[in-house]
C-alpha cells in the first residue's frame, strides 16, 4: 500500500506529514513506557523481520498482489507505540534507499501504515481477545483478526485521503470499492501470517510477547524445580 | 528458548525471507497499484525522488544477476532496520532492565 509521490496534492500530503510526525514524536516518549533492556531488541528484530515480510508479495488474483503491512503484528509483539516507530523506521529506509513510497508520500505512508495500521490492529486484538480465554493460545488468533480488520480499514483511509487530496479526477466511490474490495483479500494474507508468526513467538518466548505480558507475568509467580 | 537463540533464528530468518525468499515473491502490482490502474490514476504518480539510489526497486545497482542483486538490496535493507529501529529503541528504553506494568 505504498503510497507514491504525486497520488495525494501538496496541503494533503502537508497534513498527514504533520500527523506523521506529531504520532512519531508521541510515539517516542509513550514507547518508553513499552521497551526495557529485554525488549528494546525485538523492536529492532520486529522492524528487520517487517522489513523482509512486505517484500514477499503473494498473488491475491485477477494480476494483483498483496504483502504484509505488519502494523497489527508489530503492536501485538512490541506495543502499539514501538510498532508504530518500527513501521516508520521500515517506511522511511523504502522511501530513501529503496524508492518504494514516495519521498513526499512518507507522512502518508506512515499514517496509513504505521498509525493506523497498528492502532486499528491492536483495537481489535484487544477487543477480541478480551472475549477469548484467557490463555496464551488466545493471542495468535487475535492478532490475527486484528491484522485481518487493519488492512482495510488502512484502504479506506487512504481513499478518504484520496477523496480529499487526490491529484486525478476519478469517482471517489469506485476507488473506495476497489480499495476495500482487493484489501479485505489482502487482509486475509496478513491474518495468516501474523498469526503465525504470533504464534511462534508465543510458542518460542511469550514473556517477549507484549500483547500476551498480563498472562506471562501471572505464570511467573509459579515457583518450579528446575526438573531437567 | 534462550534469548540469544530466539533472537539469532529471527534476524536469520528475515535475512532468508529477504535475501532469498523476495526472488519468488509475486510481480504482479500491489492492491493499491492495481486499484490506481483499474480506475485510472496510476498516471498521477511521480517518478520516485530516489530512484537513483543503488537499492532502488530492491535492486542492487551494478549487479547483473537478478537473484543476487534482489538478495543483496533485502540484506541491505533488513540490517539498515535492524541497526535503525534497534538503536531507536535502545535510545528511548527505561534503562535499569526489570520490566514494569505499563496499562
Amino acid at each position: 500500500m505504498h503510497v507514491p509521490d504525486g497520488f495525494l496534492d501538496a496541503p494533503t500530503s502537508v497534513v498527514t506529514g504533520v500527523v506523521a510526525a506529531g504520532g512519531v514524536a508521541v510515539a517516542l516518549r509513550k514507547a518508553r513506557g513499552e521497551l526495557d533492556d529485554r525488549t528494546a531488541p525485538m523492536a529492532g528484530l520486529v522492524a528487520a523481520f517487517i522489513f523482509a515480510g512486505q517484500m514477499i508479495n503473494f498473488p491475491v488474483g485477477a494480476g494483483t498482489s498483496g504483502h504484509l503491512l505488519g502494523g497489527a503484528l508489530a503492536a501485538v509483539l512490541v506495543g502499539p507505540w514501538t510498532g508504530a516507530l518500527c513501521l516508520s523506521v521500515v517506511l522511511l529506509v523504502q522511501a530513501l534507499f529503496m524508492a518504494d513510497g514516495g519521498v513526499t508520500a512518507l507522512g502518508t505512508n506512515i499514517t496509513l501504515m504505521g498509525l493506523v495500521g497498528c492502532f486499528t490492529g491492536y483495537a481489535v486484538f484487544r477487543l477480541v481477545a478480551a472475549v477469548l480465554p484467557r490463555r496464551t493460545s488466545s493471542i495468535a488468533p487475535a492478532a490475527a483478526v486484528g491484522a485481518l480488520v487493519s488492512v482495510p480499514v488502512a484502504a479506506c483511509v487512504f481513499t478518504l485521503l484520496f477523496a480529499i487530496g487526490g491529484t486525478a479526477p476519478v469517482d471517489t466511490g469506485a476507488v473506495l470499492t476497489a480499495m476495500v474490495g482487493w484489501h479485505t483479500v489482502i487482509g486475509i494474507g496478513e491474518a495468516v501470517v501474523t498469526g503465525l508468526v504470533v504464534a511462534s513467538v508465543v510458542a518460542a518466548r511469550p514473556d517477549l510477547v507484549h500483547g500476551a505480558r498480563h498472562l506471562v507475568e501471572a505464570r511467573e509467580l509459579e515457583i518450579r524445580r528446575a526438573a531437567a | 528458548m534462550r534469548s540469544r537463540r530466539f533472537f539469532v533464528i529471527g534476524l536469520l530468518a528475515a535475512l532468508l525471507i529477504a535475501g532469498v525468499g523476495s526472488f519468488y515473491a509475486s510481480s504482479h502490482p500491489d492492491g493499491l497499484e492495481f486499484v490506481a490502474g483499474e480506475t485510472g490514476f496510476l498516471d498521477s504518480a511521480d517518478e520516485p525522488k530516489t530512484s537513483d539510489s543503488p537499492f532502488a526497486d530492491y535492486q542492487t545497482a551494478g549487479v547483473e544477476d537478478e537473484r543476487l542483486s534482489g538478495g543483496l538490496a533485502g540484506v541491505v535493507g533488513v540490517g539498515l532496520v535492524l541497526v535503525l529501529a534497534g538503536g531507536l529503541a535502545y535510545a528511548v528504553r527505561r534503562r535499569g532492565g526489570s520490566s514494569e506494568p505499563t496499562d
